[in-house]
C-alpha cells in the first residue's frame, strides 16, 4: 500500500484585486470577474521565490508526517518559474529541509501540470520499493505578461507530498495520464512572460486532457462520477474547472473544497496539488478522491486516492489551506505589484 | 450575355476549426458544392479570401486550391476586396458564365482566421481600412462602426435597444442553422450587459472571428434546365459599387452609398424593385451595419431600420425577412468565405431547403456583402423558376 503520508502548503500573504489590475489596463472588471470567476489572486513578496516557498510547504508537509527528513530518497520540484534556468530548485530545497546529501532530486517543468508529475514519480519510486519516502513539490511564481489575460490570474503558492507506505492519510487507488503535442501555451528561452494561444487553450487543450485523463480513470477504475467524494480538477481560472466538472456529471459538493482559484488565482504547478491539500483538510476518513491536473503543452494526470483514518490525527498539525488563503493578507495597489514582480525596471 | 443558374453549394461547418487548414476547408467547401450539383467538371476557379497571408503566411491560393481540388489545367483566381472577397468570386464567376468563356464555373470563399492571436486577427481586418487616415492612427474596424453607429444614432434617434434586436434576430435565426459558430438564442439582456468594445458597441454587436468556406458552382440556364436534381435558381441581377475607403471622406455618415449604388443596379439588371424580393441576407458585421443596410438598399426608409427591427418586420416571420440563416453575427463571419455563404443560404432558401429556419413560399431574394467599413458593396438577386 502507498499513499500520500503528509502534505502541507504556502502562500504569500500578498494579493491584488482583479478590479486593481483591470484599473490600470482600462478592462472591464465585473465582465472579468463574472465571466472567469476571478476575484483576487496571490503575489509574492519580493523575497519569496519557488525555492522559499517550496521549503516552507515542504516544512509543513514533514510536522504532519513526523518522518525524519533523511528518510526521504527523492525530491522533486515541479515548476515553470525555478528562479535559476540552470541550477536545480531541487538542492535548494533538499539542502534547507535537511534532507542532503544522500538523496535524488530533480527539477520538472510541464507548465501547470509540473506538481502532479511530482507526485506520480515519487508515488510509483515508493510503490515499486526503492526507497521508503519521497516528497513531491508544485509550486510556482508565475508572471502573467503586462496587460495580458494571464495577469489576473497568475499567481504564487506551492503544495509539498510526502509519498511513503507507513501512516498513510490518502491511499493511492489508480493513476492515469493523458498526453498530446497540443501547443497553448509556452515561454521560450529568454523570453520572460509566456504566450498563449487564447481561446484555443480552452476546448482543444484544458477540456480535451481533462475530459481524456477523467474519462480513461473512470473506465480504469469503472468507477462513475457519483463515486466520488471530492474532486479536484486544475484551475486556470475559476471558470473551466466548474464548467468541465458540469460537464462531465460532477457536482458543486464534490469540488467546492478544493476550487480556490477564485480568490488564489492560479498558482500553476501548485494549483490542482493546492486543491488537494485543501480537500484533505477538510475530509473524513474512506473518502475518494479524484485528482486531475493539467499542464499546456499538453497533458493530465488523474489520482484516485481513498482518504484513511490517520487523516484526521495530522490535519490539524499545520496550518490549513483556508487559513493561509483568508488570513492576514495585505492587499497591494498596482504599482506595489508591479515592483513586487520586477515589472519596473530601473536604469543601472 | 448568358444568363446564369447556381447548380450547386457546398459549405463546410463555421467556427474555431482547429484540427482543420486553409486549405482543408476551401477543399471541403468545393466538394460539396460538386456533390450538391451532381456534376464531375469545372471549367474556372475564383476564390474570395481577404488576407490568407496575414491570417495564414499563405498567398498564391489560385495554385494551391486548384491543386488540392485536382485541376491544375484550369484558369484560377484569388480576388480580394477585403470581406466582400467571396461576393467578388462569385460576380466573376457570373461574368464568366455571361460571357460564355466557361460552362462550368467554380466560385470558393474561404479564410481562416484563428491560427493567430486576437492583437493579429485585428491588425489583419484593420488592413482593410485606410491605412494612412484611419489603421495608422489606431483606429480598428468596432471603433469605426460605432462611430457610424454615433452618427445614426444621434440622427435618427436610433436606440441601444433597436441594435440589440438585430443580435437577437440573428441568433434566434442561427439558433436553427446546424452550420452556424453560435447556433444559440440570445435575449437584450445579454446584448445589453456584455462587454464593452467600443462605445456604444458591445461584445454581442460584433460578428466573431471565423474558420469557414464556402463554394457555388455556376453554368448557364440553358445546361441547368437539363439537370433535375434541384429546382432551378437563376441569378438574375448582380451589381457592385464602391464608395470612399475612409469614413472622414464621405458626405454623409448615416448612409451606406455603395450599399445603396450596388443594390440599385442589382435591381435594374433584375428588372425588379425592392419589394419585389421576398428575403435578404445582408453583411451584419455588427448590429448598426444590419439597420444601415436595410435603410440604405430602401428595404425601410432612412432613419426606420432600427424601430422596423424592434418591431419584427425583419423577423423570420416578418414582413421582409433579413439574414434567415444567422448573418455574420450568429452563423459567423470568415471574412472572404461571408459573400459566398450568403448566396448559399439564399439559394438553399430558394429551394425550400432551409430545414427548421425556411422562410416559406419564397421566390426572390437578395444577397447584399460588404467590405470595411462600406468601401465596397455587391449585391446578388436570386429567383428560383
Amino acid at each position: 500500500m502507498v499513499g500520500i503520508i503528509g502534505y502541507g502548503t504556502q502562500i504569500p500573504r500578498y494579493r491584488i484585486k482583479v478590479e486593481e489590475i483591470a484599473k490600470v489596463w482600462g478592462a472591464d472588471a465585473d465582465a472579468l470577474s463574472n465571466g472567469l470567476n476571478l476575484f483576487e489572486k496571490s503575489v509574492p513578496a519580493p523575497d519569496e521565490d519557488t525555492a522559499t516557498l517550496s521549503v516552507s510547504a515542504a516544512k509543513n508537509a514533514l510536522t504532519r508526517a513526523g518522518i525524519d527528513p533523511k528518510l526521504i530518497g527523492a525530491v522533486y520540484v515541479g515548476s515553470e518559474s525555478h528562479p535559476y534556468a540552470v541550477k536545480p530548485t531541487g538542492t535548494i530545497v533538499s539542502e534547507a529541509l535537511g534532507i542532503c546529501p544522500y538523496v535524488h532530486t530533480a527539477d520538472l517543468e510541464f507548465a501547470c501540470k509540473a506538481g502532479t508529475e511530482g507526485m506520480f514519480i515519487a508515488l510509483h519510486l515508493v510503490k515499486t520499493g526503492v526507497m521508503e519516502c519521497a516528497l513531491a513539490i508544485g509550486a510556482d511564481t508565475s508572471q502573467g505578461a503586462p496587460g495580458d489575460a494571464l495577469e489576473y490570474s497568475a499567481s504564487a503558492g506551492a503544495a509539498a507530498f510526502l509519498m511513503g507506505t507507513k501512516n498513510i492519510v490518502a491511499e493511492l487507488v489508480d493513476t492515469q495520464c493523458y498526453m498530446t503535442d497540443t501547443p497553448d501555451f509556452w515561454r521560450r528561452e529568454n523570453a520572460h512572460y509566456p504566450e498563449h494561444g487564447g481561446r484555443f487553450t480552452g476546448k482543444p487543450a484544458y477540456q480535451k486532457h481533462v475530459f481524456g485523463a477523467v474519462e480513461a480513470i473512470l473506465e480504469k477504475t469503472g468507477m462513475k462520477p457519483k463515486n466520488f467524494d471530492y474532486l479536484i480538477f486544475h484551475q486556470p481560472n475559476g471558470k473551466f474547472p466548474v464548467q468541465a466538472a458540469k460537464q462531465l456529471g460532477f457536482t458543486e459538493a464534490q469540488y467546492r473544497y478544493g476550487l480556490l482559484t477564485p480568490t488564489l488565482g492560479n498558482t500553476y504547478s501548485g494549483s490542482s496539488p493546492m486543491g488537494l491539500a485543501a480537500t484533505l483538510d477538510e475530509a473524513g476518513p474512506d473518502k475518494l478522491i479524484l485528482l486531475v491536473s493539467y499542464g499546456s503543452g499538453a497533458g493530465s494526470d488523474a489520482f484516485v486516492f481513498r482518504t484513511t483514518k490517520h487523516l484526521l490525527k495530522i490535519q490539524n498539525l499545520a496550518p490549513r489551506v483556508r487559513k493561509q488563503l483568508n488570513e492576514h493578507l495585505t492587499y497591494l495597489e498596482y504599482g506595489e505589484y508591479a515592483k513586487f514582480r520586477g515589472k519596473i525596471l530601473k536604469p543601472e | 450575355m448568358k444568363e446564369i443558374a447556381v447548380i450547386g453549394i457546398g459549405i463546410t461547418k463555421f467556427g474555431e476549426l482547429w484540427e482543420k487548414s486553409l486549405r482543408d476547408i476551401a477543399v471541403e467547401s468545393a466538394m460539396n458544392c460538386l456533390d450538391d450539383s451532381g456534376i464531375d467538371r469545372i471549367d474556372s476557379i475564383n476564390i474570395g479570401c481577404m488576407s490568407s497571408g496575414l491570417f495564414n503566411g499563405q498567398e498564391h491560393l489560385s495554385s494551391m486550391i486548384a491543386d488540392y481540388l485536382g485541376r491544375l489545367d484550369i484558369p484560377s483566381t484569388r480576388v480580394e476586396s477585403a470581406c466582400v472577397s467571396g461576393g467578388l468570386a462569385v460576380r466573376n464567376a457570373c461574368l464568366e458564365i455571361a460571357a460564355g468563356v466557361s460552362d462550368y464555373a467554380l466560385a470558393i470563399g474561404v479564410e481562416k482566421m484563428t491560427d493567430v492571436s486576437m492583437g493579429e486577427a485585428t491588425y489583419a481586418l484593420a488592413t482593410a481600412a485606410d491605412q494612412d487616415y484611419e489603421a495608422f492612427h489606431g483606429i480598428t474596424f468596432p471603433g469605426l462602426y460605432a462611430m457610424l453607429a454615433i452618427a445614426h444614432m444621434e440622427h435618427y434617434g436610433t436606440t441601444r435597444e433597436q441594435l440589440a434586436q438585430v443580435a437577437v434576430k440573428n441568433h434566434y435565426n442561427g439558433s436553427m442553422n446546424p452550420n452556424a459558430q453560435f447556433p444559440f438564442k440570445i435575449t437584450q439582456d445579454t446584448v445589453l450587459n456584455s462587454t464593452m468594445i467600443a462605445d456604444p458597441l458591445r461584445l454581442m454587436d460584433c460578428s466573431p472571428v471565423t474558420d469557414g468556406a464556402a463554394a457555388v458552382l455556376l453554368t448557364t440556364v440553358e445546361k441547368a434546365k437539363k439537370l433535375k436534381k434541384h429546382p432551378l435558381v437563376v441569378i438574375t441581377g448582380f451589381g457592385s459599387a464602391t464608395d470612399t475607403i475612409a469614413l472622414s471622406h464621405r458626405k454623409k455618415l448615416t448612409e451606406l452609398k455603395a450599399v445603396k449604388t450596388s443594390a440599385a443596379k442589382a435591381l435594374q439588371m433584375a428588372g425588379k424593385t425592392i419589394d419585389d424580393i421576398d428575403f435578404a441576407e445582408v453583411h451584419d458585421c455588427f448590429t448598426i451595419a444590419e439597420i444601415m443596410v436595410l435603410e440604405s438598399m430602401g428595404i425601410v426608409d432612412p432613419g426606420k431600420g432600427g424601430p422596423a427591427t424592434l418591431d419584427g418586420y425583419t423577423a423570420l416571420d416578418g414582413k421582409f425577412p433579413v439574414n434567415p440563416s444567422g448573418g455574420l453575427k450568429s452563423k459567423g463571419h470568415p471574412v472572404g468565405a461571408t459573400g459566398v455563404a450568403q448566396i448559399f443560404e439564399v439559394v438553399n432558401q430558394l429551394r425550400a431547403n432551409s430545414g427548421k429556419r425556411q422562410i416559406p413560399g419564397v421566390k426572390t431574394g437578395l444577397a447584399q456583402n460588404m467590405g470595411g467599413s462600406g468601401g465596397s458593396s455587391i449585391c446578388h438577386i436570386l429567383e428560383v423558376k
